[in-house]
């Protein structure tokens, strides 16, 4: 026998024991996903942020069946408690936990509903976002990146529009939405999106354009198949991933901000229903009274924030190509 | 008395939830004044490591642990604290890197580069640095070497860069140069431009060099001694042209069979080495080479097996080594122009190796016996 | 191996008559192999002979664009600047030279990955510079490409599988999901790989196993041509020698044509029948293999011959070195006349400096230089270069596409 048949035995006794570990360890392999989902198991501030997150979701899905007031309920009031007029707002107490608002209602319970509100706030706002940001910035990416020179001509129009939406203050932005639509939760969510819309444009863009001249996608080229299945099936899924954490990073800003123009009044006007921005607003005048009536609601939202952003900062260690082995 | 003597270095890097590595287990060789010393091997066999091991450039983490001995001219490299770290850096010992832009500093030019070190450890300062350090430009072959002074790493081309580092690293005329792969990175024809100045440097200046590369033609032109490291571990040292003449480990002879050669013919076979170098044994277990090894024998598995001393200055670390030249039908002998020549009759080195010695290779196919774990498990 | 791998092709064929159910795949190529799919490849390659690939006077100039809002164009790097080569039917023809010698970009080119700027390349009689983008794309099926950085050439979220799967899809090879994967398992079987990496992503892979992977995607449309662009430079050197003799054995049992480009002249020596020689954009010398080790003719060739570093004491020590002075010229700025006068030590101050040579055949040979003869017989002898200074900025803005980006020494 030759050297290099042995070599080859051997070879194939080694694949053969590779074979075997390998099938003991798992069936099938592991996709990128699912290897970001193991490192993201064992962040312990990915666990926090989930912690803060499952409860915060908990309590804005069931807290509105079990508080025990009405978040309109002017009990205060009604049994004589709390005279704002004269400076009289009793702080917690046995059956009211948090003490009562300038109008006499629950604060712990309105806190719990407001939850609602917020969650929705930042959730619909983060989406309009997401889903304008990505279009926009999906179609420039994967023209700028393959389209060629017509291409080119699309994503540099739509990133001048980008860039102008860019240029103007987010505050005045919002005031003249809220000038055009007038005063309400929607106005809040829109003006909120629209914000983060050039974020995610511009962020989809480059992480598709970086995509678009990987070799794997020459390859692909090379192979033969079309250019439109190529941004969708390469281009696409590799360039989601900071734009997923960048999401999570968003939801958190977009509930502080929409918090702030709750304060500034281009909120619901009707504060029947509680929100954790408009309770920040309405406890304004009350600060030397009672600072506590800001506080809840301040903490409320840190606390949440945070938790968007402790996940949102994990997953971005673990989707990172760099930390991979 | 060597220059430096690094004895049973080891590094191992432990972090929280995965896998504890030793990139280095221990590897042991010396550098005599003036020698020029090969340490070869495939990716992950921890010649970067030792190198940066030697020159304390290793981050002093909780994870990152360092044990051996490096015995520079009486001083331990690796016990040394800080401040006599940065001393000997830079003025005895010196290092070359790969890749020369990302070791340079971008926004600082050549000449204040340069004249740092002459600052530094020389004390020349004002006029006298920049003469010096115009001198140290031309010396490594920079054309109009006065303006370069001024310009930055960016301007110059690769092969320009790498002469700068070089000139850097030989301005305080250091008694001990490392090279880490320092011409990976560059074309052919600039390759042989930075060896010939390497070589030129080395015979006139006496430093010794520990030359790190994976290219074994590197080696051959260049180096007295060479060291083959496989694993984290030396697995054959010899000098020069006995290494290559006859070789003895089977990793050695493996890696050499496994290079297309620019003398040998179109459509000749190479023999390459099967399997990656994942397949490795944890050297407490056995030989790591073992899975990979087309000479296994039983007691390859088991122990780790011990250096081999031969009379001809050469140690190898296998219980079944290639017999030497002239008695190896079942080799494939690297071509050796030369011929065998004095090495025909090297007889008596079988007797230290062991009963196992004599067993022909290919009725011992106990291939199974062995496990092919990826890599070693955590303490 | 055994006979069952050479069937990977002709057992796709079968199977591509009854498909084309998603996509109309590789039907009515132009031009001279007018039949369907390759029915008649396997054979046409004994048969035919013959060149496969035409190379004719190509050109590919990428523009230097400045300017902040209106880019202008202020130059042009000539990655590959007037190259005729032929690669005759299951040969291989191998491409070295130093990075930023255009290299990669001809390979590029060649398949239209790359659109040149001028020139022809005709493939099996079909010239490709002019065929509309939809005959491109199903032309593609028999011309792959196998590339430097397995990892970053393979799509980090498909698995093998899909890797595998992507290309027969694209040209509606396979009748359905089952005859796809007997393709596919066939092919892995033929490039080593375990049935059990189907289900596997790439980087849960070796290096070498990669690039194997990388081979199988390439072969498993069962092409005529194959470009591999660095096939081994990254990998280890006990896993190159593994990765070399794969191609050899794929090349002897299918009947490949490769085109094979590699700055290591070593590798390409032993894995090519004819080398060409490539130095800025242009070749240089072209020659069989043997004859090109033996007597190099240009001065060019001649300097590169003695710089690659051969594992052997005896020889390094013995052999006479030329070494050239400074670095390679700016392709942005090529010198005049013969592009290697700069750095030449036999140049000579007629015709060198303002007459650029043409390719011409001495022998077995093609070389580009006007003192070959007098070279070769030592009746001219080398004088000393000084050193010109070269400046990587000038070397154009986009040097991702003038040469392979990882490349060693490539510019940045």
């Amino acid at each position: 026998m030759t050297i290099t048949e042995r070599a080859r035995k051997k070879a194939e006794k080694l694949d053969r024991l590779g074979e075997l570990s390998a099938a003991r360890d798992e069936e099938r392999g592991v996709s990128l996903w699912q290897e970001a989902f193991r490192r993201l198991r064992r962040n312990p501030a990915a666990i926090v942020g989930t912690v803060v997150l499952g409860l915060f979701v908990l309590v804005s899905i069931v807290g509105p069946m079990l508080v025990p007031y009405g978040p309109t309920d002017t009990i205060g009031i009604r049994e004589g408690l709390v005279k704002s007029g004269q400076g009289i707002i009793p702080g917690s107490s046995a059956d009211h936990w948090l003490g009562f608002d300038h109008q006499g209602r629950d604060e712990f319970s309105r806190l719990i509903v407001g939850a609602r509100q917020t969650l929705l706030v930042g959730v619909v706002s983060t989406l309009i976002g997401l889903a304008i940001g990505a279009l926009i910035g999906g179609v420039a990416g994967a023209a700028a990146g393959l389209g060629g020179r017509w291409g080119r001509w699309l994503d540099t129009g739509l990133m001048r529009i980008v860039d102008m939406l860019l240029a103007l203050p987010s505050l005045l932005l919002a005031v003249s939405i809220a000038a055009l639509l007038g005063a309400s939760l929607t106005t809040v969510m829109i003006a909120v999106g629209v914000v983060s819309v050039p974020v995610f444009a511009r962020l989809l863009r480059g992480s598709m354009i970086a995509q678009s001249n990987s070799d794997y996608v020459l390859a692909a080229t090379s192979l033969g198949v079309r250019r439109s299945k190529i941004a969708l099936s390469h281009v696409l899924p590799n360039s989601l991933a900071p734009v997923i954490v960048q999401a999570t990073l968003t939801l958190a800003t977009a509930i502080i901000e929409a918090a702030a123009l709750s304060f500034l009044g281009l909120g619901n006007p009707d504060s029947a229903v509680p929100e954790w921005g408009v309770m920040l607003a309405d406890a304004q005048p009350y600060l030397g009274i009672r600072p506590a009536l800001a506080i809840y609601p301040a903490v409320a939202i840190i606390i949440t924030a945070l938790g968007f952003t402790l996940l949102g900062e994990a997953m971005r260690e673990a989707l990172d190509p760099k930390l991979r082995k | 008395m060597a220059l430096l003597d690094v004895e049973d270095l080891s590094v191992t890097f432990r972090q929280r939830g995965k896998r504890t590595v030793r990139a280095v287990d221990g590897v042991s060789f010396s550098v005599d004044a003036g020698e020029v010393v090969g340490l070869v091997g495939e990716s992950g066999c921890g010649k970067s490591v030792t190198s940066l091991a030697l020159m304390g450039l290793l981050p002093r983490q909780p994870g990152i642990s360092v044990g051996g001995k490096a015995d520079f001219d009486g001083t331990d490299l690796l016990r040394v604290d800080r401040r006599a770290m940065r001393d000997i850096r830079g003025r005895d010992v010196a290092m070359i890197f790969q890749d020369p832009l990302s070791s340079l500093n971008p926004v600082i030019p050549i000449g204040r580069q340069v004249t740092e070190v002459l600052t530094r450890h020389r004390g020349l300062s004002g006029d006298a640095a920049r003469k010096e350090a115009a001198d140290l430009l031309d010396r490594v072959g920079i054309p109009d070497p006065t303006r370069r002074l001024k310009e930055y790493p960016h301007q110059l081309s690769g092969g320009m860069r790498q002469r700068a580092l070089i000139a850097i690293a030989v301005a305080c005329q250091p008694r001990l140069l490392i090279a880490d792969e320092p011409t990976t990175a560059l074309d052919v024809t600039i390759q042989a431009q930075i060896l010939e100045l390497l070589k030129a440097l080395v015979r006139d200046s006496g430093t010794a060099l520990v030359m790190i590369t994976h290219d074994l033609g590197v080696v051959a032109g260049m180096c007295d001694t060479v060291n083959v490291l496989y694993a984290g571990r030396v697995v054959e040292t010899a000098r020069r042209r006995p290494l290559f003449a006859e070789p003895r480990h089977p990793y050695t002879v493996g890696l050499l069979n496994s290079i297309p050669r620019l003398d040998a013919g179109r459509g000749d076979k190479l023999s390459p080495i099967p399997g990656s170098v994942r397949d490795v044994l944890p050297w407490a277990d056995g030989c790591a080479f073992a899975p990979r090894c087309d000479r296994q024998v039983e007691a390859c598995v088991g122990e780790p097996p011990q250096l081999v001393l031969t009379h001809t200055d050469r140690t190898y670390r296998c219980v079944n080594p290639v017999p030497a030249v002239g008695s190896a039908p079942a080799v494939a002998e690297p071509a050796v122009e030369a011929g065998p020549g004095p090495a025909a009759e090297a007889g008596p080195e079988s007797g230290p190796v062991g009963p196992v010695a004599e067993v022909d290779p290919v009725a011992e196919e106990k291939q199974s016996s062995v496990p092919a774990p990826r890599e070693e498990e955590s303490a | 191996m055994t006979d069952g791998n050479v069937s990977v092709p002709s057992e796709r064929d079968e199977n591509s008559e009854p498909g084309g159910n998603s996509e109309p795949g590789g039907n009515s190529e132009p031009g001279g192999n007018g039949e369907h799919g390759g029915n008649g490849e396997r054979g046409g390659n004994s048969e035919r002979g013959g060149n496969l690939v035409e190379v004719r006077d190509l050109k590919v100039h990428f523009p230097i664009s400045r300017g902040v809002i209106f880019d202008r164009v202020v130059g042009h790097v000539k990655a590959v600047d007037g190259v005729d080569l032929s690669i005759p039917r299951g040969k291989t023809y191998g491409l070295v030279g130093e990075s930023g010698c255009g290299k990669s970009t001809l390979g590029r080119a060649l398949l239209q990955l790359t659109p040149p700027t001028s020139g022809q390349v005709t493939f099996d009689g079909v010239e490709l510079t002019t065929l509309p983008p939809n005959k491109m794309r199903s032309m593609r099926r028999r011309m792959q490409m196998i590339f430097q950085d397995p990892m970053s050439s393979l799509d980090p979220r498909q698995n093998v599988e899909s890797i595998l799967v992507e290309g027969l899809q694209a040209h509606g090879i396979g009748a359905d999901r089952n005859a796809r994967r007997e393709i596919i398992t066939k092919t892995l079987d033929a490039v080593g790989l375990p049935k059990w990496a189907l289900s596997r992503y790439p980087h849960e892979f070796s290096g070498g196993q990669r690039q194997r992977i990388g081979i199988a995607r390439a072969l498993v449309l069962g092409p005529d041509l194959i470009v591999a662009d660095e096939p081994v430079s990254a990998l280890d050197v006990s896993i190159q020698a593994q990765v070399v003799n794969l191609l050899d054995e794929l090349q002897a049992e299918l009947g490949l044509t490769y085109l094979v480009i590699a700055h290591d002249l070593a590798v390409v020596r032993h894995i090519s029948d004819t080398i060409g020689v490539m130095y800025l954009g242009a070749l240089v010398e072209e020659a069989p293999g043997d004859r090109l080790y033996r007597a190099p003719l240009h001065p060019y060739t001649r300097a590169l011959m003695s710089a690659v570093p051969v594992p052997d004491p005896e020889v390094e020590d013995r052999r006479e070195r030329i070494l050239l002075a400074g670095d390679l010229p700016s392709p942005a700025n090529p010198p005049t006349g013969c592009r290697f006068h700069t750095r030449c030590p036999w140049a000579q101050p007629t015709r060198c400096a303002d007459e650029r040579p043409v390719l011409r055949q001495i022998g077995d040979s093609r070389v580009a230089c006007h003192f070959a003869e007098p070279i070769a017989s030592g009746e001219l002898r080398p004088h000393k270069v000084t050193a010109q200074l070269t400046r990587p900025e000038d070397e154009g803005e986009t040097p991702g596409v003038v040469s392979a980006p990882s490349e060693p020494g490539s510019f940045v």
